[in-house]
Order: C-alpha cells, then sequence, then structure tokens
C-alpha cells in the first residue's frame, strides 16, 4: 500500500499516492488540466507551460504536470493566474499557427482547436507575417506539417523513449525550432511510429493513408480489439459509412498502454473488403446451389446432419473467431458426434517488442484468438504462413464444418467426399465449391464477443459496422442448430453465449461479461495452458 | 583598489611560475589544512555574493552539498559569459588564469567533489587556449590532478570549450551541453546540489565568484568586508562600455556610486553628451534614466532601489543622441535569438516582440503595439522553465514606461505619414 497524501483541488478533497503529479491527481476529481507536453507513457520535459496551476503559498504558478503532490496542499487551476496563463501560452501559440482547421486533419479533435476554443483570447493581437515551414514527409506512414507544430515535444521523446529508435529530433532553437528527421533517415523501417500520429495534441503529424480522407467528426468510435495478432491490444474502430477509416490504440496499461503496432494499424482493409457472401447458400445433390433464407438453410443443414449420425465432424476454424463462435462449434461438434478440431494461423518470423513496453509486442501468431482456440482443445496445424496442415480433412467423408478460414490455398476437391460439407464465412472460394451449405457470417467488426490474446487475457470488441446482406454471428447460427439437435435454449445475446462457454471451460469459471468490462479479464488457467 | 584584478594588463601574470612567485596557490595549501567545512564557512562569512548574476551567497550555496560524497561531486565554472555588456570573465581568465584555477580547486574541495569543468564559452579561442594551457601547466607542477601537493586530494580540471550559445551560460543549460545534450535549461527541483551535471551533486559558480574564493581564504573574511556593504560585501567587476570616455573592466567596492563611476572613474560621457540612460547590470535589467541614474549605489541593494538589479555589473551608458527603441530592439532580438525555444512564452513571446519593436523601429508601430508589448513582456515572467524570459520584460517594459515619448515620436511619424 502505498503511502496516501490528501490534498484539495479547486475545493475538492483527494487522496493521491504520495509521488502522484498535480496533473494526474486532479483527473481523479475529474479535472483534465490543459497540457501539450506532457503524457503519461514518456518523460515530462515541462515544457509547454500550459498546464501551470495555482499552488497556495508557492510564489508562482507551477508546471501541475511535475509538481508532486504535498499533504494539505491547496491547487486552484481556475486561479486568475492559470487562466491568464493559458490565455497567454495559447495566444504565443496562435501567433505562428496557420489556423487551417478546415484542411487539418486534426480538425475536431485537435487539442490546440479545443484550448484555444474553451479559453482563448476571442481576437488574436499578432499582425506579424507568420513563420513557415512547410511541410515534410517524415517517412512511413507520416506527414509533417511544420507550421501547425506546438513544438512539445512528445513525438521526439516517443521516438527516442518508448520505441528507442532516435530518429526525430528538435534542430534548431528559439521560434526556429522545428522537428526535424536525421539527414534522408527518417522513419521508414521503424515500426511502431503511428504512436507519434495519435499523440501529436495537433494536425502537425498526419498520416499519409489518413489524409482527407474522412473529417474527425464524421467517425464513429466503437471499442474493439486488434484482430492482427495475439497481442490483443486495444483499440478503438473510427467507422463511417459503414468502412473502417482508421485504427487507433485504446489505453490498456496492462496491454498495449497508448499504443499499438504499425502492422496492426494499418490491417485493416480487409475488414472492409466488399463480394461479401451476403445470403445462405444450399448446394443439392446434382449440385446447383440456390440461395436461401435461414431458416430453410438451418433445416437444410439439419437434414444433412440426421442422416450421418455416427461419423466424425472435423472442424477446421481460424483464429480470428470469437470464443463465443469457437465454443458454439465446439459444442456443435461435441454433440453431433465429435471429432478432430483444427486451425491455423499465419506466424510472423519474430516478436518485435516495443523496448520502451516490453510487455508490448506484435506476437508472432498473427490472429487474435489463438489462446481461445487452444483453450478450447483445437490444435494448430500447417506451415507458418497459414497454409496446408488440412490434408487429412480435405477428403473426410464424414461431415466438415469450416468457420472462418478462407481455404485459400485449398481446390475445388475441398470437401468433395463429405457427407456433409458447411462453410460458415465471409467469402466464397474454390475450396468452398463443394460445400452443401455456404453461410454468411460476421466479422469481429460486425459482432460482439470476445478474444483471449497471448496470455490469457479474455478481451470484449463490440459491433462497429452493419453485416452485410443476412451474415449472422456464428455463435448465433450454431447455437440455434445445436437448442435444435439438443433440445436446449439458443443463446439470444453475445453474453449468453459467452456464460454459456464460461459454464462449459472450467478455466473461466468465474469470469462475467460484464466484469470484463473495456479492459478484460485475466483467465489464470488460460494462462497456464498457453505457457505451457 | 584592486583583489581579482590586480595583475590585468600584465602577461607575466600567466605564467605559472610568476603566479607562485606572487604568493599563487597558497590559498589552496591554506585551504586543505583547514578541512572543506571550514573552507564553506569561511566564505559564508565574507559575504561573498555570485557574480553570474543572481547574487546569491556563495558559501550557503556551497553548503547545500551533501557533506558525505557518496557519489562523485562537481564543481562548474560558469565561463560561458555572454550576456550582452559583459565582459569580465574573460578578461579575468586571460590576464590571470590560475587565480580561476586555484579558485576552482579551493571550491571543488570544498563541496568534495573530485573534479572541476571550466564551460568557456566557445567563442573565446584566445581565452580558451590560455586557460587550457594554464591547466596544462598546473598539472605538470602538481597543482591539479591526483595527489596535488602531496595532500593526498585528488583534483581533475577540464577546461570545455562551448559551441557558442547564451542559454548554455544557464546553470543547468550549461549541464545539458557538457553532457552532450541540446542546451536546454532542466526543469527545478530537482537542484543541482542534488541532481546536476551527469546526474550527480554538483555546484556552479561564475569565474568572478571563483577568482575571488582564493583571497578570502588567504586573508580571511573581515578583510574581504573592509570593502561593500553589509550585505553586499567585497569588490566587483564593472564592465563599462557605451557613450563614456573610458570604457573598461573596473574593479571597485560595491556600493559605489553609479555617478562617480561615468563622471570620474569613466572619465564622463564622450564629447559633453547628457546622459540618457544606464543600463546598470546588463541586459536582463531595467533600464534608468539619467534621474535615477545618479542616485544609483552599485550594489544590489541599492539597484533594487531605484528598480533595477546589479545583474553581473555590465554598465552600458547612453548619452542623449541615442535610439533607445533601436537599443531595445536589438536586445530583443538577442533574446530571440537565444531563447532555447523549450517554453512556448519564450519561444513565441520573445520573437514576436522583438517583430513588434522592429515594427515600430521602422516606423510601422502604432499606440497599441506598446500595450501588446507590455502585456506579452508580462506573460514572459514567472511562466517559465529559466529566466531568460524574465529577462525581456525589464528592458521593454522600463523603455516603455520611462521613454514613451521616444516610442510616440515614431509612432507618430507614421501616423502623420500615413495621413499624407
Ligand atoms: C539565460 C541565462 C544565461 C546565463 N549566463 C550566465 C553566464 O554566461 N555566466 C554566468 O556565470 N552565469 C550565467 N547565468 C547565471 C547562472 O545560471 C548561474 O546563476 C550562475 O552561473 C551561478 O554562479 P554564481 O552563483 O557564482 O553567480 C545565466 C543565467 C541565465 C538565466
Ligand atoms: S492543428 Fe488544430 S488548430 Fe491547427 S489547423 Fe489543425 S485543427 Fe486547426
Ligand atoms: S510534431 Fe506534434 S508531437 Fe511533434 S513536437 Fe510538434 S506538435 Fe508535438
Ligand atoms: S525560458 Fe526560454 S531559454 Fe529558458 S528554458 Fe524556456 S525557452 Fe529555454
Ligand atoms: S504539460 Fe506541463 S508544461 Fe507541458
Amino acid at each position: 500500500m502505498p503511502e496516501m497524501v490528501t490534498l484539495t483541488i479547486d475545493g475538492t478533497e483527494v487522496k493521491v499516492p504520495k509521488g502522484t503529479t498535480i496533473l494526474e491527481a486532479a483527473k481523479q476529481v475529474g479535472k483534465v488540466i490543459p497540457h501539450y507536453c506532457y503524457h503519461p507513457g514518456m518523460s515530462s520535459p515541462a515544457m509547454c507551460r500550459m498546464c501551470l496551476v495555482d499552488v497556495e503559498g508557492a510564489p508562482k504558478p507551477q508546471a501541475s504536470c511535475v509538481t508532486t503532490v504535498m499533504e494539505n496542499q491547496v491547487v486552484d487551476t481556475e486561479s486568475s493566474a492559470s487562466v491568464a496563463n493559458r490565455r497567454g501560452v495559447l495566444e504565443f501559440y496562435l501567433v505562428n499557427h496557420p489556423l487551417d482547421c478546415p484542411i487539418c486533419d486534426m480538425s475536431g479533435e485537435c487539442d490546440l482547436q479545443d484550448f484555444v476554443h474553451a479559453e482563448g483570447r476571442d481576437h488574436g493581437r499578432s499582425v506579424e507575417p507568420k513563420r513557415v515551414f512547410g511541410r515534410d514527409d517524415f517517412g512511413g506512414d507520416v506527414l509533417f506539417y511544420g507550421d501547425r507544430c506546438v513544438m512539445c515535444t512528445r513525438c521526439v521523446r516517443f521516438m527516442s523513449e518508448v520505441e528507442q529508435d532516435e530518429r526525430l529530433t528538435v534542430v534548431e532553437r528559439g521560434n526556429r525550432s522545428v522537428i526535424d528527421t536525421f539527414f534522408e533517415k527518417g522513419l521508414d523501417g521503424t515500426e511502431w511510429h503511428g504512436n507519434i500520429v495519435d499523440i501529436c495534441p495537433v494536425g502537425a503529424l498526419v498520416s499519409k493513408e489518413f489524409l482527407h480522407k474522412t473529417r474527425a467528426w464524421d467517425l464513429d468510435h466503437t471499442p474493439s480489439i486488434c484482430a492482427s495478432c495475439s497481442q490483443g491490444c486495444n483499440i478503438e474502430l473510427h467507422t463511417a459509412e459503414n468502412l473502417v477509416q482508421r485504427v487507433k490504440p485504446r489505453e490498456n496499461l496492462e496491454v498495449n498502454a497508448w499504443w499499438m503496432c504499425d502492422y496492426g494499424r494499418h490491417d485493416y482493409e480487409w475488414i472492409n473488403h466488399g463480394q461479401r457472401i451476403e445470403a445462405p447458400l444450399v448446394r443439392d445433390a446434382t449440385g446447383s446451389s440456390r440461395t436461401t433464407g435461414w431458416k430453410d438453410a438451418l433445416t437444410s443443414l439439419l437434414e444433412g446432419a440426421s442422416g450421418l449420425n455416427g461419423t466424425s465432424v472435423q472442424i477446421v476454424v481460424s483464429a480470428r473467431g470469437s470464443n463465443e463462435d469457437l465454443a458454439a462449434l465446439t459444442k456443435l461438434q461435441d454433440v453431433m458426434g465429435g471429432g478432430d478440431k483444427v486451425f491455423r494461423v499465419s506466424q510472423a518470423d519474430e516478436e518485435s517488442a516495443l523496448p520502451g513496453f516490453p510487455t508490448l509486442a506484435r506476437r508472432k501468431d498473427l490472429g487474435p484468438n489463438v489462446g481461445g482456440a487452444e483453450l478450447l482443445g483445437i490444435s494448430r496445424v500447417g506451415e507458418s504462413d497459414g497454409t496446408g496442415g488440412l490434408e487429412a480433412v480435405k477428403d473426410h467423408d464424414g461431415i466438415i464444418i469450416v468457420l472462418g478460414d478462407n481455404l485459400e490455398d485449398q481446390d475445388e476437391t475441398f470437401g468433395a467426399n463429405a457427407g456433409l460439407y458447411v462453410y460458415l464465412g465471409t467469402h466464397e472460394c474454390a475450396a468452398t465449391k463443394a460445400a452443401h451449405l455456404v453461410l454468411p457470417v460476421t466479422t469481429f467488426a460486425e459482432q460482439e464477443g470476445t478474444f483471449t490474446n497471448h496470455e490469457g487475457r479474455i478481451q470484449r470488441f463490440w459491433p462497429a459496422l452493419q453485416p452485410p446482406g443476412m451474415a449472422r454471428p456464428a455463435w448465433l447460427i450454431l447455437g440455434a442448430v445445436l437448442a435444435e439437435l439438443s433440445e436446449g435454449v439458443a443463446p439470444r445475446s453475445a453474453a449468453e453465449a459467452f456464460m454459456n462457454l464460461a459454464e462449459a471451460v472450467p478455466a473461466l469459471r468465474g469470469l462475467t461479461y460484464e466484469g470484463m468490462g473495456l479492459s478484460g479479464s485475466v483467465s489464470e488457467t488460460a494462462q497456464h495452458a498457453s505457457l505451457d | 583598489m584592486r583583489v581579482i584584478s590586480t595583475h590585468f594588463g600584465d602577461p607575466l601574470q600567466r605564467r605559472l611560475g610568476t603566479y607562485v612567485e606572487r604568493g599563487g596557490y597558497e590559498a589552496l595549501k591554506k585551504a586543505f589544512s583547514m578541512g572543506p567545512d571550514e573552507v564553506v564557512e569561511t566564505v559564508k562569512a565574507s559575504g561573498l555574493r555570485g557574480r553570474g548574476g543572481a547574487g546569491f551567497p556563495t558559501g550557503v550555496k556551497w553548503s547545500f552539498m551533501p557533506k558525505e560524497a557518496t557519489k562523485p561531486h562537481y564543481l562548474l565554472c560558469n565561463a560561458d559569459e555572454s550576456e550582452p555588456g559583459t565582459f569580465k570573465d574573460r578578461e579575468l581568465m586571460r590576464w590571470d588564469p590560475h587565480q580561476l584555477i586555484e579558485g576552482c580547486l579551493i571550491a571543488a574541495y570544498a563541496i568534495r567533489a573530485k573534479h572541476a569543468y571550466i564551460y568557456c564559452r566557445g567563442e573565446f579561442f584566445e581565452t580558451n587556449q590560455v586557460v587550457a594551457r594554464a591547466v596544462e601547466d598546473a598539472y605538470e607542477k602538481g597543482y591539479a590532478g591526483e595527489d596535488i601537493f602531496g595532500s593526498g586530494n585528488d583534483i581533475a580540471v577540464t577546461v570545455h570549450q562551448g559551441a557558442g550559445a547564451y542559454i548554455c551560460g544557464e546553470e543547468t543549460g550549461l549541464m545539458n551541453s557538457l553532457e552532450g545534450r541540446r542546451g536546454e535549461p532542466r526543469v527545478k527541483p530537482p537542484f543541482p546540489a542534488a541532481v546536476g551535471v551527469f546526474g550527480m551533486p554538483s555546484t556552479i559558480n561564475n569565474v568572478e565568484t571563483l577568482a575571488a574564493v582564493p583571497h578570502i581564504v588567504n586573508n580571511g573574511e573581515e578583510w574581504y568586508r573592509q570593502w561593500g556593504t553589509e550585505s553586499s560585501p567585497g569588490t566587483k567587476l564593472f564592465c563599462v562600455s557605451g557613450h563614456i570616455n573610458k570604457p573598461g573592466n573596473y574593479e571597485l567596492p560595491l556600493g559605489f556610486p553609479l555617478s562617480e563611476l561615468i563622471d570620474d572613474v569613466c572619465g564622463g560621457i564622450r564629447n559633453g553628451n547628457g546622459l540618457k540612460a544606464v543600463i546598470p547590470g546588463g541586459s536582463s535589467v531595467a533600464i534608468l534614466n539619467s534621474e535615477e541614474a545618479r542616485r544609483c549605489r552599485l550594489d544590489y541593494e541599492g539597484c533594487i532601489d531605484v528598480g533595477t538589479m546589479l545583474g553581473c555589473a555590465s554598465v552600458i551608458v547612453m548619452d542623449d543622441t541615442t535610439d533607445i527603441v533601436k537599443q531595445v530592439r536589438r536586445m530583443v532580438d538577442f533574446y530571440a535569438h537565444e531563447s532555447c525555444g523549450q517554453c512556448t512564452p519564450c519561444r513565441e513571446g520573445s520573437a514576436w516582440a522583438a517583430q513588434i519593436m522592429k515594427r515600430i523601429e521602422i516606423g510601422e508601430g502604432t499606440v497599441e503595439d506598446l500595450d501588446t508589448l507590455m502585456e506579452v513582456t508580462e506573460q514572459m515572467v514567472g511562466t517559465t522553465i529559466c529566466v531568460l524570459s524574465d529577462s525581456v520584460a525589464p528592458p521593454v517594459q522600463s523603455s516603455i514606461q520611462k521613454f514613451r515619448a521616444d516610442y510616440l515620436a515614431l509612432i507618430s511619424e507614421q501616423e502623420s505619414a500615413g495621413a499624407t
């Protein structure tokens, strides 16, 4: 238990651990002291001078980002000196700021815009010509608009302290200071630089990929989990017009802090991919197929299965399936008689850790729910590029159910011998030709659910997009089939689906869907299982 | 009356042999026999105050250092002298380098440091060479380095040549620069006595401060206090420049009247002109008009009494032909150029103030500009990491207050030009 200190901030008493800064303590009473240079994940240079507040007894306002709390301290963030200082600092920023908000990507989520709007002068007094730095390509995904820079050095500190690959620096001094790369050696080849765009408080660092794509205020933000590796970085999907427009990290100190890797950040086009299967497809004995409704499709499935009692059921799943989806399928498999369960996942050659926050790494397994699959006893097969390993399934003459694996390496003969071949996925390909049923399912971005990350943390994600056509979450489809077969009750929500799972898997017992909240819960057993 | 400038003009003094013949390095021997704490007490009792500008009592500063050197301690000599109007440290170094080295060694001993750095302004090529040569000589004869005079005391001395930035004279900017980083002042606390250069306890003193130390150790605190005032004891070098007949460095007791300095010591104002203004302490202090200058006593308190500061006693005298606006504009330009750029008020404010000043100077100013200048400079006071930012206000504000007519003349010229 750390030693606690009691102080008063804007009239409200607050108790915080000794060593806490005033700025962090103020957050606890719901007060965000305006600031630019401070970022909780890096050192504090106290240079923007925006966060100065009155501390009783101090001769002049103190920088709240570096001043630590003291017993019985009385802090006033709204004193005339604090407000006057903020107004002054904001005016200074605007002396040379281009105010090109109408064409600036940051507009709508910009700390300069917001703070000036809240507390700045309504008219600037400067009539001098503005300093011009122009635009610079920093390499990687980053463009630098020097004139918008507020010289907070967060970007420089991220590269030197967090990524620990010094690629940026301040050159010159005084108001000629500008952020620059070392000669032509820009950000190319670094793997975490997207974070500097996130932490830049203004529109000075922007993403090339997002440049002028949409306006910030047109974006909906949905909490989610990165589906690109097994780290499980907490993210937000920013969507507009039913498309993911960009991906941003979401704070979770247990998993990714404020950061995410560039690979995951930019790996979202597949979510937006068109040409989706929009309706269930049923193929009869003659090989001719028809699209149909769900009721008809599920009836066909049950009919197909009923003639095959006693044959084994081989399942192939994707490590992008949610825990609820995978659990629904493994349970159905059990009820139908059981059989082999496999998944395939692409792997990177190396893990790539973030040096300044090494518990965060782009993991080798490039799928978000390898942990969940393994927890459900599904075995990994195939090559490290996510192909192969399906020789036994391919010619199986019983039941084959594929969930989510795109089977891109397989040909038309896949499942051709099967008594019943059900494909639940998003896209058709050669290997779905032989399927008796092709059922459209949603991606993680279109449904609610959970993933289990590399350390056994179960984390929730929320639907960000409308699913195409009749696509439904796999747990819902499979749950309905299961209810028919076992005369049980189908889960009506992802929460219920998770509850079923938590009851069935001893390792998850005690976890609740609500309890996981935004930051997830760790299942002890799952952690051990994945460490073995 | 000279204490530290006794040998100015005598090239022989640079030689170690001459320095020793004339009693040099006796103070160091004496200090070694006194023990560190007694040296600190002596300097404290002498009332010596820092000559780098702030006038902080030197012995008190030394006493902030930990009493046990569990980590390496460092003594830093601030020889970055860059304040406009200041040229005393350079002279102290080039005429009497061993006096400074001896002062550094005594101070290092007093604060239990085994290493002293002399951070010398980059542009001072000759000075750098003279001091570096003297350090070499001192090493050769065993006055510096290991086991000095067989006393068992090891004190290394290193001369570091700066790269030419005013901000590297700010104590923590100097430390960053010495460590090979950008010369950017650090946030305090922690203070240098706790976390200084290389993260270790450090004390930093100005050249002139350290040059006085051997004399105080040799002769005792009472001797030193025969000059100056109760709270500003001792002698001080005054760097006098501007429109006077005999500019130069003059060592005088603190408390000396400014008018006597101008009229008697420096031979009066050039061409028999009238006095318009005096800056008594370098560019960072308020300008005095002639009436205030006449009343000013040159010690720390005497300057405060007339609304300015002694600073580093760089007296800039301006006669009645002086274009005050231009002079102030040049000072503001200097600060804008030298701001390290970390703090928003300093980075943006200094450059903005310089732009406004320039506009006024070329006849494109307005009366509102004067209000803006007053407020902008006020927004730069007390809001930043170091006090470079605060230094812009005194010259700008005092000149607008005291020489408003000079500004208005330039402004009304513009306004009447606009009217025709
Ligand atoms: C912008 C700035 C520049 C400074 N430049 C110098 C300098 O060139 N030489 C110096 O001795 N002190 C300079 N100082 C003062 C030092 O920070 C420090 O107070 C001084 O070296 C302490 O020595 P003292 O106690 O012996 O005066 C400067 C301070 C500021 C804020
Ligand atoms: S950085 Fe902010 S204030 Fe500046 S142009 Fe962009 S949105 Fe506007
Ligand atoms: S580019 Fe952005 S993050 Fe970097 S210093 Fe400028 S404002 Fe700060
Ligand atoms: S006040 Fe000016 S010189 Fe001092 S640290 Fe801040 S920006 Fe740099
Ligand atoms: S946030 Fe405190 S000075 Fe920038």
